[in-house]
Protein backbone atom coordinates (compact mmCIF):
# COMPACT_ATOMS: atom_id res chain seq x y z
CA UNK A 1 0.00 0.00 0.00
CA UNK A 2 1.38 3.63 -0.64
CA UNK A 3 -0.21 6.72 0.78
CA UNK A 4 0.00 10.39 -0.64
CA UNK A 5 -0.85 13.37 0.74
CA UNK A 6 -2.06 16.70 -2.22
CA UNK A 7 -0.12 19.28 -0.85
CA UNK A 8 -2.18 21.39 -2.82
CA UNK A 9 -5.20 20.48 -0.17
CA UNK A 10 -3.49 20.14 2.72
CA UNK A 11 -4.16 22.85 4.88
CA UNK A 12 -1.80 22.22 7.95
CA UNK A 13 -4.44 20.42 10.29
CA UNK A 14 -2.29 17.39 11.92
CA UNK A 15 -4.84 15.02 11.98
CA UNK A 16 -2.64 12.71 10.19
CA UNK A 17 0.06 13.38 12.40
CA UNK A 18 -1.46 12.28 15.25
CA UNK A 19 -2.69 9.02 14.06
CA UNK A 20 0.41 8.42 12.98
CA UNK A 21 3.97 9.64 13.42
CA UNK A 22 5.25 6.96 11.31
CA UNK A 23 4.03 7.49 8.42
CA UNK A 24 3.28 11.41 8.13
CA UNK A 25 5.53 14.74 8.81
CA UNK A 26 4.69 17.77 8.40
CA UNK A 27 6.73 21.10 8.20
CA UNK A 28 7.32 24.61 9.38
CA UNK A 29 4.00 25.47 8.31
CA UNK A 30 1.98 22.61 9.13
CA UNK A 31 1.62 21.03 6.07
CA UNK A 32 2.12 17.09 5.52
CA UNK A 33 4.01 14.56 3.71
CA UNK A 34 4.31 11.46 3.28
CA UNK A 35 7.65 9.65 4.96
CA UNK A 36 9.18 6.93 3.28
CA UNK A 37 8.12 7.89 -0.11
CA UNK A 38 4.21 6.95 0.96
CA UNK A 39 5.34 3.21 1.18
CA UNK A 40 2.99 2.02 3.85
CA UNK A 41 4.66 -1.14 5.72
CA UNK A 42 1.27 -3.69 6.34
CA UNK A 43 0.80 -3.29 10.17
CA UNK A 44 0.17 0.60 9.53
CA UNK A 45 -2.18 0.20 6.44
CA UNK A 46 -5.34 0.80 9.06
CA UNK A 47 -3.87 3.84 10.31
CA UNK A 48 -3.06 5.06 6.71
CA UNK A 49 -6.53 4.55 6.50
CA UNK A 50 -7.69 6.07 9.40
CA UNK A 51 -5.41 9.58 8.08
CA UNK A 52 -7.44 8.79 5.06
CA UNK A 53 -11.24 8.94 6.66
CA UNK A 54 -9.86 11.88 9.41
CA UNK A 55 -8.38 14.45 6.71
CA UNK A 56 -10.74 17.22 6.98
CA UNK A 57 -9.69 18.64 3.37
CA UNK A 58 -9.98 15.08 1.75
CA UNK A 59 -5.92 15.47 0.94
CA UNK A 60 -5.09 11.61 1.36
CA UNK A 61 -5.31 8.88 -0.82
CA UNK A 62 -3.97 5.36 -0.66
CA UNK A 63 -3.29 2.58 -3.44
CA UNK A 64 -2.92 -0.95 -3.34
CA UNK B 1 -29.61 40.29 17.06
CA UNK B 2 -31.78 39.01 19.60
CA UNK B 3 -35.18 41.40 19.97
CA UNK B 4 -36.43 38.80 22.10
CA UNK B 5 -39.25 38.26 19.39
CA UNK B 6 -39.17 34.65 19.59
CA UNK B 7 -38.47 32.68 16.85
CA UNK B 8 -41.88 31.83 14.13
CA UNK B 9 -40.22 29.72 11.89
CA UNK B 10 -36.17 28.76 12.19
CA UNK B 11 -36.00 28.54 8.10
CA UNK B 12 -37.04 32.03 7.93
CA UNK B 13 -36.65 33.87 11.03
CA UNK B 14 -33.47 31.99 13.09
CA UNK B 15 -32.19 33.76 15.58
CA UNK B 16 -28.52 32.19 17.24
CA UNK B 17 -28.72 34.37 20.20
CA UNK B 18 -32.47 33.28 21.45
CA UNK B 19 -32.32 31.35 24.60
CA UNK B 20 -34.08 28.17 22.73
CA UNK B 21 -30.89 28.37 20.45
CA UNK B 22 -28.41 28.87 23.19
CA UNK B 23 -29.65 26.12 25.57
CA UNK B 24 -29.97 22.91 23.22
CA UNK B 25 -29.43 23.76 19.11
CA UNK B 26 -29.29 19.91 18.12
CA UNK B 27 -33.19 19.79 17.38
CA UNK B 28 -33.06 23.02 15.17
CA UNK B 29 -29.95 21.93 13.33
CA UNK B 30 -31.83 18.12 12.63
CA UNK B 31 -34.86 20.49 11.48
CA UNK B 32 -33.10 22.37 9.09
CA UNK B 33 -31.03 19.28 7.84
CA UNK B 34 -34.33 18.01 6.77
CA UNK B 35 -36.26 20.95 5.64
CA UNK B 36 -34.46 23.87 4.53
CA UNK B 37 -30.27 23.35 4.74
CA UNK B 38 -29.69 27.10 4.19
CA UNK B 39 -31.84 29.19 6.06
CA UNK B 40 -31.97 32.72 6.27
CA UNK B 41 -33.63 35.63 9.01
CA UNK B 42 -34.33 39.58 8.63
CA UNK B 43 -32.62 39.83 11.80
CA UNK B 44 -29.73 41.92 12.48
CA UNK B 45 -29.66 43.20 9.08
CA UNK B 46 -29.96 40.07 7.54
CA UNK B 47 -28.11 36.72 7.54
CA UNK B 48 -28.08 33.25 5.70
CA UNK B 49 -26.78 30.24 7.73
CA UNK B 50 -26.03 27.05 6.07
CA UNK B 51 -26.09 23.62 7.80
CA UNK B 52 -25.20 20.82 5.39
CA UNK B 53 -21.82 19.33 6.05
CA UNK B 54 -21.09 19.44 1.91
CA UNK B 55 -22.07 23.03 1.56
CA UNK B 56 -20.14 24.57 4.29
CA UNK B 57 -16.80 22.43 3.20
CA UNK B 58 -18.10 24.12 -0.30
CA UNK B 59 -18.30 27.48 0.80
CA UNK B 60 -14.99 27.62 2.75
CA UNK B 61 -12.93 26.16 -0.52
CA UNK B 62 -14.35 29.33 -2.74
CA UNK B 63 -12.88 32.22 -0.36
CA UNK B 64 -12.75 34.20 -3.58
CA UNK B 65 -16.79 34.51 -3.45
CA UNK B 66 -17.44 34.01 0.08
CA UNK B 67 -15.27 36.58 1.41
CA UNK B 68 -14.01 36.69 5.33
CA UNK B 69 -13.93 40.84 5.63
CA UNK B 70 -16.64 40.00 8.10
CA UNK B 71 -16.42 36.93 10.36
CA UNK B 72 -18.75 38.02 12.96
CA UNK B 73 -22.37 38.24 12.37
CA UNK B 74 -23.04 40.70 15.00
CA UNK B 75 -26.16 42.75 14.09
CA UNK B 76 -24.94 45.51 11.61
CA UNK B 77 -24.73 49.17 12.01
CA UNK B 78 -27.58 50.57 9.59
CA UNK B 79 -25.68 51.68 6.30
CA UNK B 80 -22.58 49.30 6.56
CA UNK B 81 -21.73 48.54 3.04
CA UNK B 82 -20.15 44.98 3.50
CA UNK B 83 -18.54 45.21 0.10
CA UNK B 84 -16.06 48.10 1.46
CA UNK B 85 -12.45 46.94 0.99
CA UNK B 86 -11.46 48.76 4.13
CA UNK B 87 -13.43 45.69 6.28
CA UNK B 88 -10.80 43.33 4.99
CA UNK B 89 -8.15 45.02 7.02
CA UNK B 90 -9.39 44.74 10.65
CA UNK B 91 -8.21 41.67 11.92
CA UNK B 92 -5.92 39.99 9.18
CA UNK B 93 -5.33 37.23 8.29
CA UNK B 94 -9.02 36.64 9.82
CA UNK B 95 -10.25 38.69 7.57
CA UNK B 96 -8.13 39.10 4.45
CA UNK B 97 -8.67 37.68 0.94
CA UNK B 98 -6.30 36.06 -0.94
CA UNK B 99 -3.88 37.09 -2.39
CA UNK B 100 -3.44 40.27 0.54
CA UNK B 101 -4.12 36.60 2.99
CA UNK B 102 -1.62 34.41 2.57
CA UNK B 103 1.70 36.17 3.70
CA UNK B 104 0.27 37.61 6.65
CA UNK B 105 -0.70 34.08 7.45
CA UNK B 106 2.31 32.44 6.52
CA UNK B 107 4.02 34.73 8.74
CA UNK B 108 1.98 33.23 12.00
CA UNK B 109 1.65 29.38 11.25
CA UNK B 110 5.23 28.36 12.82
CA UNK B 111 4.38 29.40 15.78
CA UNK B 112 1.55 27.34 15.98
CA UNK B 113 2.72 24.10 14.70
CA UNK B 114 2.43 20.84 16.94
CA UNK B 115 6.15 21.03 17.84
CA UNK B 116 5.61 24.60 18.68
CA UNK B 117 2.87 24.58 20.85
CA UNK B 118 4.37 21.48 22.79
CA UNK B 119 6.54 24.51 24.33
CA UNK B 120 3.99 25.40 26.03
CA UNK B 121 2.62 22.15 27.36
CA UNK B 122 4.69 21.97 30.67
CA UNK B 123 3.29 25.64 31.89
CA UNK B 124 -0.20 24.51 31.21
CA UNK B 125 0.32 21.63 33.04
CA UNK B 126 1.40 23.41 36.06
CA UNK B 127 -1.18 25.82 35.79
CA UNK B 128 -3.78 23.12 35.70
CA UNK B 129 -2.96 21.85 39.05
CA UNK B 130 -2.58 24.93 40.32
CA UNK B 131 -6.25 25.67 39.70
CA UNK B 132 -7.31 22.33 40.82
CA UNK B 133 -5.47 22.77 43.98
CA UNK B 134 -7.60 25.79 44.41
CA UNK B 135 -10.78 24.18 44.81
CA UNK B 136 -9.73 20.32 45.16
CA UNK B 137 -10.25 20.69 49.46
CA UNK B 138 -13.71 22.45 48.65
CA UNK B 139 -15.19 19.04 47.02
CA UNK B 140 -17.00 20.93 44.47
CA UNK B 141 -16.93 23.81 41.89
CA UNK B 142 -17.94 25.27 38.74
CA UNK B 143 -15.37 23.80 36.33
CA UNK B 144 -16.02 26.52 33.79
CA UNK B 145 -15.76 29.43 35.82
CA UNK B 146 -12.73 28.20 37.80
CA UNK B 147 -11.30 25.86 35.63
CA UNK B 148 -12.07 25.86 32.06
CA UNK B 149 -12.19 29.90 31.86
CA UNK B 150 -8.98 30.21 33.45
CA UNK B 151 -6.65 27.82 31.46
CA UNK B 152 -7.03 29.97 27.78
CA UNK B 153 -6.10 33.39 29.15
CA UNK B 154 -3.19 32.46 31.38
CA UNK B 155 -2.03 30.04 28.34
CA UNK B 156 -2.32 33.14 26.21
CA UNK B 157 -0.53 35.11 28.14
CA UNK B 158 1.95 32.97 28.76
CA UNK B 159 2.76 32.82 25.09
CA UNK B 160 2.42 36.60 24.71
CA UNK B 161 5.63 36.66 27.81
CA UNK B 162 3.56 38.70 30.00
CA UNK B 163 5.02 38.76 33.08
CA UNK B 164 3.66 37.09 36.27
CA UNK B 165 3.27 39.99 38.04
CA UNK B 166 1.21 41.51 35.39
CA UNK B 167 -1.00 38.34 34.24
CA UNK B 168 -3.75 39.74 36.44
CA UNK B 169 -4.52 43.12 35.01
CA UNK B 170 -4.13 41.33 31.77
CA UNK B 171 -6.81 38.73 32.16
CA UNK B 172 -8.53 41.34 33.50
CA UNK B 173 -8.76 43.15 30.06
CA UNK B 174 -9.67 39.83 28.93
CA UNK B 175 -12.84 39.51 30.76
CA UNK B 176 -13.86 42.92 30.27
CA UNK B 177 -13.73 42.15 26.47
CA UNK B 178 -14.90 38.55 26.48
CA UNK B 179 -17.56 38.46 29.36
CA UNK B 180 -18.98 41.95 29.80
CA UNK B 181 -18.64 42.93 27.09
CA UNK B 182 -21.00 40.95 25.01
CA UNK B 183 -23.89 42.80 25.93
CA UNK B 184 -21.96 46.30 26.07
CA UNK B 185 -20.58 47.04 22.84
CA UNK B 186 -19.05 50.39 24.18
CA UNK B 187 -17.41 48.65 26.71
CA UNK B 188 -16.31 45.89 24.31
CA UNK B 189 -14.79 48.69 22.41
CA UNK B 190 -13.34 50.55 25.38
CA UNK B 191 -11.38 47.14 26.29
CA UNK B 192 -10.31 46.61 22.82
CA UNK B 193 -8.69 49.68 23.01
CA UNK B 194 -7.09 49.57 26.79
CA UNK B 195 -5.96 45.78 25.30
CA UNK B 196 -4.43 47.57 21.98
CA UNK B 197 -2.82 49.96 24.53
CA UNK B 198 -1.26 47.66 26.69
CA UNK B 199 0.25 45.61 23.59
CA UNK B 200 2.26 48.74 22.44
CA UNK B 201 3.06 49.06 25.45
CA UNK B 202 4.84 45.47 25.41
CA UNK B 203 5.69 45.78 22.18
CA UNK B 204 7.48 49.06 23.08
CA UNK B 205 9.15 47.20 25.85
CA UNK B 206 10.84 44.77 24.49
CA UNK B 207 12.20 46.24 21.87
CA UNK B 208 15.85 46.13 21.85
CA UNK B 209 15.37 43.06 24.82
CA UNK B 210 13.36 40.61 22.70
CA UNK B 211 12.95 37.22 24.12
CA UNK B 212 11.63 33.89 22.72
CA UNK B 213 7.78 35.04 22.99
CA UNK B 214 5.36 35.12 19.97
CA UNK B 215 5.44 38.70 20.03
CA UNK B 216 9.63 39.06 20.53
CA UNK B 217 9.61 36.59 17.42
CA UNK B 218 7.19 38.48 15.36
CA UNK B 219 9.14 41.94 16.27
CA UNK B 220 11.97 40.15 14.48
CA UNK B 221 9.81 38.82 11.45
CA UNK B 222 9.10 40.46 8.41
CA UNK B 223 6.23 40.74 5.76
CA UNK B 224 7.50 41.25 1.95
CA UNK B 225 11.41 41.96 3.27
CA UNK B 226 9.96 44.64 5.96
CA UNK B 227 10.04 44.32 9.61
CA UNK B 228 6.40 44.76 11.19
CA UNK B 229 4.43 47.93 11.71
CA UNK B 230 3.66 48.28 15.14
CA UNK B 231 0.04 48.31 13.98
CA UNK B 232 0.36 45.22 12.53
CA UNK B 233 2.34 43.68 15.81
CA UNK B 234 -0.66 44.85 18.00
CA UNK B 235 -3.08 43.22 15.64
CA UNK B 236 -1.50 40.32 16.12
CA UNK B 237 -1.67 40.17 19.58
CA UNK B 238 -5.24 41.11 19.49
CA UNK B 239 -6.43 38.36 16.85
CA UNK B 240 -4.59 35.74 19.39
CA UNK B 241 -7.19 37.18 22.26
CA UNK B 242 -10.10 36.73 19.87
CA UNK B 243 -9.38 33.49 18.45
CA UNK B 244 -7.89 31.86 21.39
CA UNK B 245 -9.90 32.60 24.67
CA UNK B 246 -13.33 31.67 24.53
CA UNK B 247 -13.25 29.50 21.84
CA UNK B 248 -10.99 26.77 23.74
CA UNK B 249 -12.69 27.66 27.00
CA UNK B 250 -16.19 26.86 25.66
CA UNK B 251 -14.81 23.51 24.31
CA UNK B 252 -13.16 22.64 27.65
CA UNK B 253 -16.75 23.76 29.62
CA UNK B 254 -18.62 22.10 27.40
CA UNK B 255 -16.47 19.09 27.83
CA UNK B 256 -16.24 19.00 31.48
CA UNK B 257 -20.22 18.86 31.37
CA UNK B 258 -20.67 15.97 29.16
CA UNK B 259 -18.50 14.08 31.62
CA UNK B 260 -20.72 15.55 34.86
CA UNK B 261 -23.56 14.81 32.82
CA UNK B 262 -22.73 11.59 30.84
CA UNK B 263 -21.25 9.04 33.94
CA UNK B 264 -20.49 5.95 31.67
CA UNK B 265 -18.25 8.04 29.17
CA UNK B 266 -16.93 9.85 32.15
CA UNK B 267 -15.81 5.91 33.76
CA UNK B 268 -14.66 4.47 30.39
CA UNK B 269 -12.15 7.41 30.16
CA UNK B 270 -11.05 7.55 33.39
CA UNK B 271 -10.38 3.93 33.13
CA UNK B 272 -8.67 3.89 29.58
CA UNK B 273 -6.65 7.15 29.00
CA UNK B 274 -5.95 5.68 25.62
CA UNK B 275 -9.43 7.24 25.07
CA UNK B 276 -8.23 10.66 25.08
CA UNK B 277 -7.69 10.87 21.22
CA UNK B 278 -10.47 10.18 19.92
CA UNK B 279 -12.65 11.72 22.90
CA UNK B 280 -11.05 14.61 22.47
CA UNK B 281 -12.03 14.96 18.42
CA UNK B 282 -15.45 13.70 19.49
CA UNK B 283 -16.21 16.39 22.05
CA UNK B 284 -14.56 18.88 19.40
CA UNK B 285 -17.20 17.73 16.84
CA UNK B 286 -20.00 17.47 19.03
CA UNK B 287 -19.26 20.60 20.96
CA UNK B 288 -17.94 22.51 18.16
CA UNK B 289 -18.08 26.18 19.44
CA UNK B 290 -17.33 28.41 16.42
CA UNK B 291 -19.65 29.75 13.58
CA UNK B 292 -18.21 31.78 11.26
CA UNK B 293 -19.52 34.69 8.93
CA UNK B 294 -18.53 35.65 5.19
CA UNK B 295 -19.86 37.98 2.67
CA UNK B 296 -20.90 36.76 -0.97
CA UNK B 297 -18.69 39.19 -3.20
CA UNK B 298 -21.13 37.99 -5.74
CA UNK B 299 -24.50 36.12 -6.75
CA UNK B 300 -23.78 32.31 -5.49
CA UNK B 301 -26.50 29.11 -5.69
CA UNK B 302 -26.18 27.50 -2.45
CA UNK B 303 -28.42 24.35 -2.15
CA UNK B 304 -31.61 25.87 -4.02
CA UNK B 305 -31.25 29.45 -2.76
CA UNK B 306 -29.55 32.60 -4.49
CA UNK B 307 -27.20 33.97 -2.20
CA UNK B 308 -26.80 37.92 -3.37
CA UNK B 309 -23.92 40.04 -3.61
CA UNK B 310 -23.38 41.77 -0.80
CA UNK B 311 -25.05 39.52 1.33
CA UNK B 312 -23.83 37.67 4.66
CA UNK B 313 -23.86 34.26 5.80
CA UNK B 314 -22.89 32.15 8.85
CA UNK B 315 -21.20 28.64 8.14
CA UNK B 316 -22.86 26.76 10.58
CA UNK B 317 -19.68 24.50 11.79
CA UNK B 318 -21.39 22.66 14.69
CA UNK B 319 -24.53 21.88 12.62
CA UNK B 320 -22.25 20.78 10.20
CA UNK B 321 -20.85 18.30 12.64
CA UNK B 322 -23.91 17.08 13.18
CA UNK B 323 -25.24 15.83 9.57
CA UNK B 324 -25.95 12.63 9.05
CA UNK B 325 -25.11 12.24 5.72
CA UNK B 326 -21.52 12.65 6.83
CA UNK B 327 -21.12 11.48 10.39
CA UNK B 328 -22.61 7.45 11.60
CA UNK B 329 -24.52 8.55 14.23
CA UNK B 330 -24.38 11.47 14.20
CA UNK B 331 -26.41 12.80 17.17
CA UNK B 332 -24.57 10.13 19.06
CA UNK B 333 -21.51 10.95 21.38
CA UNK B 334 -19.15 8.02 20.75
CA UNK B 335 -16.41 8.50 22.59
CA UNK B 336 -14.05 6.02 20.34
CA UNK B 337 -15.19 7.28 17.14
CA UNK B 338 -12.41 6.27 15.16
CA UNK B 339 -13.81 7.81 11.60
CA UNK B 340 -14.12 11.88 12.48
CA UNK B 341 -13.90 14.27 9.73
CA UNK B 342 -15.36 16.87 12.19
CA UNK B 343 -15.37 21.12 10.69
CA UNK B 344 -14.66 22.34 14.34
CA UNK B 345 -11.62 24.26 13.25
CA UNK B 346 -13.24 24.79 9.58
CA UNK B 347 -12.02 23.98 6.54
CA UNK B 348 -9.80 25.23 3.69
CA UNK B 349 -7.54 28.68 3.62
CA UNK B 350 -8.58 30.04 7.04
CA UNK B 351 -8.44 26.93 9.06
CA UNK B 352 -8.30 28.12 12.34
CA UNK B 353 -4.07 28.68 12.62
CA UNK B 354 -4.54 27.95 16.80
CA UNK B 355 -6.15 24.37 16.54
CA UNK B 356 -2.89 22.42 17.85
CA UNK B 357 -2.51 25.64 20.60
CA UNK B 358 -6.59 24.26 21.96
CA UNK B 359 -5.79 20.15 21.00
CA UNK B 360 -2.96 20.99 23.47
CA UNK B 361 -4.79 22.46 25.71
CA UNK B 362 -7.93 20.25 25.62
CA UNK B 363 -5.48 17.39 26.25
CA UNK B 364 -3.69 18.71 29.71
CA UNK B 365 -6.70 20.01 31.00
CA UNK B 366 -9.01 16.83 30.58
CA UNK B 367 -6.07 14.44 31.35
CA UNK B 368 -4.88 16.67 35.05
CA UNK B 369 -8.42 16.78 35.63
CA UNK B 370 -9.08 12.99 35.09
CA UNK B 371 -6.12 12.16 37.02
CA UNK B 372 -7.18 14.22 39.95
CA UNK B 373 -11.03 13.81 39.87
CA UNK B 374 -12.05 11.19 38.07
CA UNK B 375 -15.37 10.58 39.83
CA UNK B 376 -17.48 13.92 39.85
CA UNK B 377 -20.92 15.05 39.02
CA UNK B 378 -23.47 18.24 38.65
CA UNK B 379 -24.10 19.65 41.69
CA UNK B 380 -27.02 22.04 40.63
CA UNK B 381 -28.28 21.34 37.12
CA UNK B 382 -29.98 24.77 37.50
CA UNK B 383 -27.13 26.35 37.43
CA UNK B 384 -25.73 25.25 33.96
CA UNK B 385 -25.76 28.57 31.82
CA UNK B 386 -24.60 28.01 28.43
CA UNK B 387 -23.47 30.65 26.08
CA UNK B 388 -25.34 32.44 23.07
CA UNK B 389 -24.25 33.12 19.62
CA UNK B 390 -21.27 32.36 17.37
CA UNK B 391 -18.84 30.72 20.55
CA UNK B 392 -21.18 28.65 22.22
CA UNK B 393 -20.20 26.70 25.06
CA UNK B 394 -21.15 25.71 28.80
CA UNK B 395 -20.42 29.12 30.98
CA UNK B 396 -21.06 27.38 34.46
CA UNK B 397 -21.07 23.95 35.19
CA UNK B 398 -21.07 23.43 39.11
CA UNK B 399 -20.14 20.18 40.32
CA UNK B 400 -19.39 18.56 43.08
CA UNK B 401 -16.89 15.30 43.65
CA UNK B 402 -15.08 13.51 46.41
CA UNK B 403 -12.41 15.22 48.37
CA UNK B 404 -9.03 13.13 48.69
CA UNK B 405 -8.95 11.79 45.24
CA UNK B 406 -5.91 12.90 43.85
Amino acid sequence: MKVKVDQTKCQGHNRCCLISEELFDIDDYGLAHALNDGVVPKHLEDKAKLAVDNCPEFAISVED
Amino acid sequence: MSDDKPVADWTTDFDIFSDEYTENPAPIWKELHSRCPVAHTERGGGLWMSTRYEDVRDLCAKPEVMSNRQVSVVPLREGTDLLADYHTKTLPPVSADPPEHTPLRRLILPFFSPKAVEKYRAFTQSLCNDLIDQFIDRGECDAAVEYAQQITPHVIGHLLGIDTSRSDEFTGHVSRFMEEGVKDPDLRAESMHAMQDYFAELIEQRRGAEGDDYVSQLMQAEVDGKPMSNKLLVNYCVLLLVAGIDTTWSSLGSSLWHFATNPEDRRRLAADPCLFATAIEELLRYYAPVSVGRVAMEDIEVGDRTVRRGERMMLNFPAANRDASAFENADEFVIDRERNRHLSFGVGIHRCVGSNLARMEMDVALRTWFARIPEFELSNADGVTWAAGQIRGARNVPVRFKTGQG
